[in-house]
C-alpha cells in the first residue's frame, strides 16, 4: 500500500516538474520569438521589462490574469469555455508519451525519462508500444479545440477562421501521418524510445540521413508547421482578412490557453521531429568522441542534447515566421494534396523497396 | 479492482455519451457527445489491452470522421431541429425495438454461455505485431478487396461531386 502510494506521489511529481518545464520553455520561447523577429526586422524586440526584457513573459503572464474575462453576449456558453480548455489540454497530452533520455538510475523505477515510462527490474524500459500513435491521436483530437471556438463564438471571422483551421488540419494530418511510415518502416516499430534506440550511433545514423528519408522528413515539417497553424499556414488567424480567426472573441487567460496551446504544439512537432529523424537524445558524435562525466551529469547528458535539437527546431519555426509570406488558401489546399500527398506516398513505396532490398 | 471501476467508470460515460446523443436538440451538440461515446469505446479496447485498435479507433472514428461531421455542421450552420410527428412515431417504434435487441442480446449472451470464451479485462495485451501478421498474411486478399471498396467510394463521392458542372 505504501509502496503504491509512493509510487503515484513519485509520479505526480514527475509529470508537475514535466508540464512546468515545458510551460516555462513556452513563456520563453514567445520572448525568443519577439526577440529574434525583432532582430530579423532591425529592431530590438522586448527590452523594457527586466535585462534584455527576460522578464517580459511574467508581466504578460501576470497581464492575462488580471484581465477581465469577457463573455460576449450571444455565445454559446458551454462550449465558448470548454474550447480553450481543449486545446490547452490535449496540447499537453502529448508530452506524456514523449521520452527525453535514457534513465536516472538513482530513481529506482520512475527513472526513465518519460513521463508513461518505467523501469524493469532488469534495468530496461517499458514504455507505450504505440507512442507514435498516441500523439498522432491527440493531434488528429486538437482539432476540436479550434473549431468549437470559432463556432461558439457566434461570430463570421470566427466561424471563417475555424472552418479554414479544420479543413487545413485535416487536409496536412494525412500527409503527416503517411511522412511517418518511411521511420516506422526502417525502425519496425511504434514506441517512440525503440524508434530512438534503432538510431544510435553517430550522426550518419539519423533516420533524416538513411535512404531518401529527407524527403520524409521535409514533408513532416511543412505538415507539421500546417497542423500547428503557424506561418506560412497560419490562415485560421490571418489578421488582414479575419481580424484573429478563430480567436477573435476571446480575451484574458482564455486567449492565452490558445497561445499556450500552439506553442505547446510548436514543441510537440519539434519533439516528434527529433525522435524520428534526428536521432532524438543521441549525441551527433556518439561512439566517436570519448569523455566520462560525473554519473547524474551522464544522466542527464542526453536530456541536454535533445533540448539542443529541440531548440534548433524551434529556431527554425521562428526563422520561416521572419521569412516566408502567408500562403493564399487555394495554394494551401493545392499544395497539401497534389503536392504533398502523392510525394508521401512516393516515399513510402520507395522506402519500403530500399526495407526490402536491405533484408534480403 | 482498478480495472473493474475504470471499466464501469468508462461504461457509464459511453453510455451516457450515447443517451445524451439522442436527446439534444442541437446537431453540434448530438455531435459532440458522438465524440464521447467513440472516445470512452477507445478507452475501453485500451483497458483491454488493444493498444493498437484503441489508437485507430481515436485517429480514424473520434479525429477523422468526427471532423467532418463537425466541420459540415459548421459549414451548413444548422440550427436546433424541432421535433416533428416524424420523430415523435419513431420514439414509439424506437424504444420497444431497443428493448428487443438488447434482450436478444442478453439471451443469445446468457444461453451459449458454455461455449462462449472470456476475456478478462487487462489480460489479453495484443501489440500491433498480432494485429498485423494475420491482416497480412491469412486475411491478405480481403483487406486488399476493403481498400478497393474505399477507392470505389471515393470515385463515387467525385463524381457527385462533379455532377453539377
Amino acid at each position: 500500500m505504501i509502496e503504491t502510494l509512493k509510487f503515484v506521489a513519485f509520479l505526480l511529481l514527475k509529470i508537475v516538474v514535466i508540464t512546468h518545464v515545458l510551460l516555462g520553455a513556452v513563456a520563453y520561447t514567445v520572448w525568443l520569438e519577439r526577440k529574434l523577429i525583432g532582430r530579423m526586422q532591425n529592431r530590438w524586440g522586448p527590452t523594457r521589462v527586466g535585462p534584455f526584457g527576460l522578464l517580459q513573459p511574467i508581466a504578460d503572464g501576470v497581464k492575462f490574469i488580471l484581465k477581465e474575462d469577457m463573455l460576449p453576449p450571444g455565445v454559446n456558453k458551454p462550449l465558448f469555455v470548454l474550447a480553450p480548455l481543449l486545446a490547452v489540454a490535449l496540447g499537453l497530452t502529448s508530452l506524456a508519451v514523449i521520452p527525453f533520455g535514457e534513465t536516472v538510475s538513482q530513481l529506482g523505477k520512475l527513472g526513465a525519462l518519460q513521463i508513461s515510462g518505467f523501469v524493469r527490474a532488469d534495468g530496461s524500459i517499458m514504455d507505450p508500444g504505440v507512442g507514435l500513435l498516441i500523439i498522432l491521436a491527440v493531434t488528429s483530437i486538437g482539432v476540436y479545440g479550434i473549431a468549437l471556438a470559432g463556432w461558439s463564438s457566434n461570430s463570421k471571422y470566427s466561424l471563417l477562421g475555424s472552418l479554414r483551421a479544420s479543413a487545413q488540419m485535416v487536409s496536412y494530418e494525412l500527409s503527416l501521418g503517411l511522412s511517418l511510415v518511411g521511420v516506422i518502416m526502417l525502425s519496425g516499430s511504434l514506441s517512440l524510445r525503440q524508434i530512438v534506440d534503432a538510431q544510435a550511433g553517430p550522426f550518419w545514423h539519423w533516420n533524416v540521413f538513411v535512404g531518401l528519408q529527407f524527403i520524409a522528413f521535409f514533408i513532416y515539417l511543412t505538415a507539421a508547421y500546417a497542423e500547428t497553424n503557424r506561418i506560412p499556414f497560419d490562415l485560421p488567424e490571418a489578421e488582414t482578412e479575419l481580424v484573429a480567426g478563430y480567436h477573435t472573441e476571446y480575451s484574458a487567460m482564455k486567449f492565452a490557453m490558445f497561445f499556450m496551446a500552439e506553442y505547446a504544439n510548436m514543441f510537440t512537432a519539434s519533439c516528434v521531429a527529433t525522435l524520428l529523424f534526428f536521432g532524438g537524445w543521441h549525441s551527433p558524435l556518439e561512439g566517436l568522441v570519448k569523455y566520462s562525466l560525473p554519473p547524474l551529469l551522464a544522466a542527464l547528458e542526453p536530456v541536454f542534447w535533445f533540448a539542443a535539437k529541440i531548440f534548433v527546431f524551434i529556431f527554425v519555426y521562428i526563422w520561416i515566421r521572419g521569412t516566408l509570406p502567408r500562403f493564399r488558401y487555394d495554394q494551401l489546399m493545392a499544395f497539401g494534396w497534389k503536392v504533398l500527398l502523392p510525394l508521401a506516398i512516393a516515399n513510402i513505396v520507395v522506402t519500403s523497396l530500399y526495407v526490402a532490398w536491405r533484408t534480403v | 479492482m482498478l480495472h473493474q471501476a475504470l471499466f464501469f467508470l468508462i461504461a457509464a460515460m459511453c453510455v451516457a455519451g450515447a443517451i445524451n446523443l439522442l436527446l439534444q436538440r442541437h446537431p453540434i451538440h448530438s455531435a459532440l457527445s458522438l465524440i464521447v461515446v467513440m472516445g470512452s469505446l477507445a478507452l475501453l479496447y485500451l483497458l483491454l489491452g488493444a493498444e493498437f485498435v484503441a489508437m485507430i479507433q481515436l485517429i480514424v472514428y473520434a479525429g477523422a470522421i468526427m471532423v467532418l461531421f463537425v466541420f459540415v455542421i459548421m459549414l451548413l450552420n444548422a440550427g436546433e431541429e424541432e421535433h416533428t410527428r416524424g420523430s415523435r412515431m419513431a420514439l414509439w417504434f424506437g424504444a420497444p425495438a431497443v428493448a428487443a435487441i438488447v434482450g436478444m442480446v442478453v439471451y443469445v449472451l446468457t444461453s451459449n454461455s458454455t461455449t462462449l470464451r472470456e476475456v478478462h479485462l487487462g489480460a489479453w495485451a495484443s501489440t500491433t505485431h498480432d494485429v498485423a501478421m494475420p491482416l497480412f498474411r491469412e486475411y491478405l486478399l480481403p483487406f486488399e478487396v476493403t481498400s478497393i471498396l474505399i477507392l470505389i467510394a471515393i470515385l463515387g463521392a467525385v463524381v457527385l461531386a462533379r455532377r453539377e458542372h
